[in-house]
């Protein structure tokens, strides 16, 4: 069942001094209910542009984005996102920060407080509950922030290059976890990331997204069993397939913008 | 290394190494010693008042040669007796006033006055400030009316507040109101609109409504510019109620300032200031440890 909805969704960004910039252009697809969707994209091409659009930060300057069939007007816990920043309240603790969506949803308390519990120990961060998120280091925040997000249980989960700031084995704990507990609890995930190994490991389908304007370039379908081999030749193959396919893109896209950027400077 | 803080004081086949224990892992409270071993103890209490007190030595420089200027200057100018007591003599004067039962009236007069005033600024100010930077609306219908009052000078409302209130605690306390009043509505206008945008989705994508999202994000943010801004106004608080109380008052400092000047009582005109001085000092550090036990997570 089609679940989020995205149609022919096209955005355009003003800039402080005022200029128009087309961030998303005609971005057209659908996520299934329970599907890990993913999306990858060269940096800047719209990525976290459209997944403030889903979350319902900002409205689409043309098109429309749904879930279960109704227009996404404002943003709510039934979608909740993992903020490539992490946007983290500093003036809580640890534990007040994966607790807050907890409270709004007026989750009983002792069920708050293990949830809290349960979340904190997932994301490794026992003996931290109480220290101020000032206090940690990047790829902790990061963790807080996954933990502060999947506490709430959402149909929906946005998460914005997630695992950016961890190590290659903390990296892959956690996408092991977040496989389980997306097997366990369905849930449509959308992910964005810069790896394509990752999207490959953990997705349905992964959108690839061309930058200047932002739009879908191609969708792939992942059909290879879980949990998946990083060495298995048909993985191989399709990382290295998306891998040229997006070289290129970011060449050619470097090569289109010197005559201009050489303009702009003879200018002066 | 003997004296190197211990893991497991009670193994003496594994002293001092952390790498000594092997294949078990220390234990979190282990750690914690350990963690606690390693940070220097805090020096002894009399160390610590002997290093702020010596903090204040260029104050000490500054009495000290005054005094002396004064004691010595007067044998060239004897003037100078009248023009620029010494400390000694505002010391003597302070005893003097105290004597007579005064001098605390002055005090807690003017204390009293600052305070009410600051803390109706703060109670009305603050909410004001933060409405204004929460909602642009009201922003843009309140704020050409505040920016048409706020370059008027307190002085110059002296005499209106006069006509109105006549002359008493309330003319004074209004005065002082409205020094103190614009600094706080900026300043909470300034915490409150520069909340982070993604502190605020934060908040709205975990489910908080308009009201809780105000309380858990909004009011903390602005929090630091809220003292900020009570802070200022406390300080130039004390800027209008010496202007209010030198024109109309039966009390306080700034009247017993005024007063010693048609007495020629140059040695109680300083002793006002230096009170003035030394109060508001104390009012900004109470501030600032009232602002740390507020704001835990904000370190300076
Ligand atoms: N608030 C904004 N105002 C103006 N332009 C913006 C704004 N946000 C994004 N943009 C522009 O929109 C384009 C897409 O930005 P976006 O943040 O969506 O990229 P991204 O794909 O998430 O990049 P990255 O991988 O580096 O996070 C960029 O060119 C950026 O300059
Ligand atoms: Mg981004």
């Amino acid at each position: 069942m089609i679940q989020v909805d995205v149609a022919n969704v096209s955005k355009v960004h003003v800039s402080m001094k005022g200029e128009p910039l087309l961030a998303l252009l005609d971005v057209d697809f659908r996520v299934e209910e329970n599907e890990f969707f993913s999306i990858v994209g060269p940096s800047g091409c719209g990525k976290t542009t459209l997944l403030n659009l889903l979350a319902g930060f900002e409205q689409p300057t043309r098109g429309e984005l749904k879930v279960g069939g109704k227009v996404i007007t404002e943003p709510g816990w039934e979608r909740a996102v993992v903020f490539q920043e992490y946007a983290l309240f500093p003036w809580y603790t640890v534990a007040q920060n994966v607790r807050y969506g907890l409270q709004r949803k007026r989750v009983p308390e002792p069920e708050q407080r293990r949830l809290v519990d349960h979340y904190i120990g997932l994301v490794g961060l026992r003996g931290f509950e109480s220290r101020y998120p000032r206090e940690l280091s990047g790829g902790m925040r990061q963790r807080v922030s996954i933990a502060r997000a999947l506490a709430v249980n959402p149909s929906i989960l946005l998460m914005d290059e997630p695992f950016a700031s961890l190590d290659v084995q903390t990296r892959e704990y956690m996408q092991d976890e977040l496989l389980k507990i997306w097997q366990r609890e369905p849930k449509t995930v959308i992910f964005i990331t810069h790896s394509i190994d990752e999207a490959i490991k953990l997705s349905d389908r992964i959108a690839i997204l061309a930058p200047r304007p932002g739009r879908v370039e191609e969708i792939k379908t992942v059909d290879f069993p879980r949990p998946r081999d990083p060495t298995d030749p048909a993985v191989v193959h399709l990382a290295a397939e998306v891998k040229l396919w997006l070289r290129r893109k970011v060449f050619e896209n470097r090569r289109s913008e010197e005559p201009a950027a050489g303009r702009q400077e003879a200018a002066h | 290394m003997p004296s190197s803080p211990s893991l497991d004081g009670e193994d003496a086949r594994s002293p001092g190494a952390l790498t000594a224990n092997r294949g078990m892992p220390p234990t979190q409270e282990a750690l914690a010693r350990l963690a606690a071993s390693m940070v220097p103890p805090p020096p002894p209490a009399w160390k610590r008042a002997l290093s702020r007190i010596s903090r204040l030595w260029l104050l000490a420089v500054f009495v000290i040669a005054w005094q002396l200027i004064s004691m010595y200057g007067q044998r060239v100018n004897p003037q100078l007796d009248v023009m620029m007591p010494p400390p000694t003599a505002v010391i003597s004067a302070a005893a003097d006033l105290i004597a007579r039962g005064v001098l605390l009236t002055h005090i807690l007069d003017s204390l009293k006055r600052v305070l009410l005033a600051v803390g109706a600024a703060a109670v009305l100010g603050v909410p004001l400030g933060l409405a204004m930077g929460w909602s642009k609306r009201f922003r843009a219908a309140v704020d050409p009316l505040l920016e048409f009052i706020r370059p008027i000078p307190p002085l110059a409302w002296i005499p209106l507040s006069i006509l109105w209130f006549g002359i008493g605690d309330v003319q004074i306390v209004y005065i002082i109101f409205l020094a103190a009043f614009f600094p706080v509505v900026l300043n909470s206008l300034a915490g409150a609109r520069d909340v982070d945008t993604y502190l605020v989705r934060a908040g709205l994508s975990l489910g908080a409504r308009p009201r809780e999202l105000f309380l858990t994000v909004v009011l903390p943010a602005a929090l630091p510019h809220i003292f900020t801004g009570i802070r200022i106004g406390l300080g130039i608080g004390w800027m209008a109620l010496v202007a209010g109380e030198l024109v109309a008052a039966p009390s306080g400092l700034g009247y017993m300032i005024n007063n010693a000047r048609t007495l020629f009582r140059s040695d109680y005109i300083l002793l006002g200031m230096v009170l003035i001085g030394a109060l508001g000092l104390v009012l900004d550090y109470l501030m600032r440890q009232a602002a740390r036990f507020a704001m835990p997570w904000h370190r300076q």
